[in-house]
């Protein structure tokens, strides 16, 4: 491929997006981008997304058009200087879907998640990347699943595996969680570095899963290579009942989108699809008691139940904690006071789903942190 | 997650709930091979399939093959759920459930409010419906307005192999007489359900795609043609919502009223035949509660008032299809700019 001519292409989250919708341009024909600039944003069955560009130059050509859908993959504009000439601009367009075809369809090699058996539970794993950097494990937040981190996984891949984990009673995992104690959802999570054959790996984990995460590294601190912590539960007294109870009430639609919706800033980042995969596993058998019994353990009455600040000031990994500032379910002003070695963030325009609402930048956040980690 | 069929997803369904309560039995046409028949029992499972392996699994006491009788195995499952037991009967064509109308509007649907709440009639009756097949006029009919009509039955008409297991466990659970409609030319679809139980309350509509533009209304095989037609009319710059209200009774109101609110634009698809149908129904409710927010007349797009065809050319004319769907919404686009 011409190096002088580079392409944007509709990006693939996860392994059942196909297509997505150009929902809007952020930037011109004509205009010069530079890497990490927001470029466009796509919408596809289950949320909206912001998209950085991954190169920088003249936009030179916009191929498909605003409010148009087109297949993962697909050429959405040209990136050329003006010292090359519109033939070869025309041809590289022209040319491109066939090239892209002759490279292979990669839609039919993605990885599709398996079920782990893990001590007492099945737990389902969703593997990428095969580095050889120390392996992270994501763990989602309560009531969420791998879904989670659907911009997060294939960002931190490049230079390792990346295991997207569904704690038990969530997602695709059995709910095998009988007293639903944080300590249980700890030993799952090691059951799973065990089962995965990991010996140490970065945890990064959200809310519900950021405690759980925090949980490991006390302990089982040899286990743990840092700890990402996302709007993490533990760390602070308040956390919105409204939302847990409100969560666990709901078995329809319209309470459950409207539970959903105070996880965003910007709540019309939500699609009819999350709503409905939610409602999926909580209709399984067993889910909703499973989720009842670990919400108990979680908090009641609009204060947490579980203290992780000693296991915080105590262990040796190290830690980044990540805050929406728009964090209606858990407040992003217990990021302060956080201990001096951890290091924070916070995220302007997020509420508790950063890792969703401000994928690009909080992936960079991760990464940074990785690196940092691994030296 | 597994891939099955709408067949498979039904067999799950009924698996799991006959290992779980011992009270529900199964019952019907051949459903255990065929009782008195020579040879390998359980080879066919009922005339579609739905059934095997549940004789093998449960024995000959819960898994009843009946004589060629609808009025009296569907008066004995009643009669069967009054007394405490959770029938499950099979009809191999909803057309045949013209025999036992009284057993079904008369008195299973009237337990309930005639015995002041104190019996409960938990049984389902399972039955194809659908033109498609070159069956004629007495096994294709779309039935189901008529059992909508009477108050104390549940009606559903799943369109997807999750909501077939979901939908069929729910009809299991409640506590009421359901009348559960599988389209025979769904038998085959594939889609992702999970190996454990769920139930899909009824009532609850699923909102399969999110358009701006238009909203289109439809139930079992038709669900399948509206997303055809969103295909294309999106080429055409045509953004629609599907929503499929699972079950016809009780009916999700609420997310028809709101789908038709956000789009102002309804076209309401139905297989049946229109007079005192779904379509009209829906759109009636629609024009009572929601006029101001039309955009353009509510659309139905239904089969005509006729018998089905047995002409292949002519039962093709007489079925809904995606081009129509299509039609009618730029019909609707077109009303008012």
């Amino acid at each position: 491929m011409d190096a002088q001519l580079q392409p944007i292409t509709m990006p693939k989250w996860g392994m059942t997006m196909t297509e997505g919708r150009l929902s809007a341009w952020l930037v011109k024909e004509g205009e010069r981008i530079a890497t990490g600039q927001e470029i466009m944003e796509v919408e596809t069955e289950k949320i909206t997304n912001v998209v950085e560009g991954h190169v920088s130059g003249l936009l030179r050509r916009i191929v498909v058009e605003e409010g148009a859908t087109a297949p993962v993959g697909a050429l959405l504009a040209v990136v050329a200087e003006t010292s090359v000439p519109d033939s070869e601009v025309d041809a590289f367009v022209a040319g491109y879907a066939e090239r892209a075809g002759a490279a292979g369809d990669d839609a039919d090699a993605y990885p599709t998640p398996r079920v782990v058996e893990a001590g007492p539970h099945q737990l389902n794993v969703l593997s990428i990347g095969d580095g050889d950097a120390t392996p992270v494990v994501l763990i989602h937040g309560f009531g969420g699943d791998g879904g989670t981190w659907l911009f997060t996984q294939d960002a931190l891949a490049k230079d390792r595996p990346v295991h997207v984990l569904d704690l038990p009673a969530h997602g695709g995992s059995a709910p095998t969680v009988p007293s639903g104690k944080l300590d249980e959802l700890a030993e799952a999570v090691v059951a799973a570095l065990d089962a995965l054959g990991i010996a140490r790996a970065h945890l990064v984990g959200h809310s519900l899963g950021g405690a759980v995460a925090l949980s490991v590294a006390a302990s089982a601190p040899d286990r743990v290579a840092s700890l990402g912590l996302l709007a993490p539960a533990g760390l602070g007294g308040e956390i919105s009942s409204d939302y847990i109870d409100g969560f666990l009430a709901a078995d329809r639609r319209k309470p459950m989108k409207e539970v959903l919706s105070r996880l965003f800033a910007d709540p019309d980042a939500m699609s009819a699809e999350m709503v409905e995969n939610v409602l999926r596993f909580k209709r399984l058998d067993g889910v909703p008691e499973a989720l009842g019994a670990i919400a108990r353990n979680l908090a009641s009455g609009g204060r947490q139940a579980i203290d992780l600040r000693d296991a915080l000031a105590a262990t040796q990994a190290p830690v980044l904690a990540v805050w929406g500032e728009k964090d209606r379910v858990i407040p992003a002003a217990q990021a302060d006071g956080l201990p001096a070695n951890i290091k924070v963030e916070r995220v302007a325009d997020a509420g508790h789903m950063p890792m969703m609402e401000a994928a690009a930048a909080v992936n960079r956040m991760l990464a940074a942190h990785l690196a940092g980690a691994d030296r | 997650m597994p891939q099955k069929s709408f067949r498979q997803a039904l067999n799950e369904a009924l698996h799991h709930e006959m290992g779980r309560d011992p009270t529900v039995i199964v019952l019907g046409e051949d459903i255990a091979g065929g009782a008195g028949a020579s040879g390998q029992q359980d080879a066919w499972g009922g005339a579609f399939g739905v059934t095997k392996g549940l004789l093998g699994a449960f024995g000959p006491l819960r898994v009843r093959d009946t004589p060629i009788s609808e009025s009296a195995f569907v008066g004995a499952a009643a009669g069967a759920a009054v007394t405490g037991l959770r029938p499950v009967a099979e009809i191999m064509f909803v057309d045949f459930l013209g025999v036992c109308f009284d057993q079904i509007f008369n008195q299973a649907a009237k337990f309930r409010y005639m015995f002041g709440g104190k019996a409960v009639t938990p049984f389902v009756l399972r039955a194809t419906y659908g033109a498609g097949t070159r069956s004629a006029s007495q096994h294709s009919q779309a039935l189901y307005p008529i059992f909508t009509h009477v108050p104390g039955l549940k009606v559903v008409i799943p369109s997807s192999p999750y909501d077939a297991k979901g939908l069929l466990i729910q009809a299991i659970r409640d506590n009421d007489p359901v009348i559960f409609l599988e389209n025979k030319l769904l038998y085959d679809t594939v889609g992702e359900v999970p190996d454990g139980a769920y139930a899909i309350p009824f009532g609850e509509a699923n909102v399969l795609r999110e358009g701006g533009d238009a909203t289109i209304i439809a139930f079992g095989r038709m669900v399948h043609f509206a997303q055809e037609a969103t295909a294309i009319l999106a080429a055409e710059g045509i953004d629609c919502t599907v929503v499929d209200p699972r079950t016809t009774s009780p009916l999700d109101e609420d997310t028809i009223l709101e789908t038709a609110e956000e789009t102002g634009r309804v076209v309401i698809v139905d297989e049946a035949n229109p007079r005192c149908g779904m379509a009209a129904d829906i759109s009636s409710i629609i024009a009572e509660n929601a006029f101001g927010a039309l955009k353009a007349p509510i659309m139905k797009v239904t089969a005509p008032h006729t018998p089905v065809p047995y002409a292949p050319n002519l039962e093709a004319a007489y079925l809904p299809d995606a081009k129509r769907i299509a039609e009618a919404v730029r019909k609707t686009m077109a009303y008012r700019k």
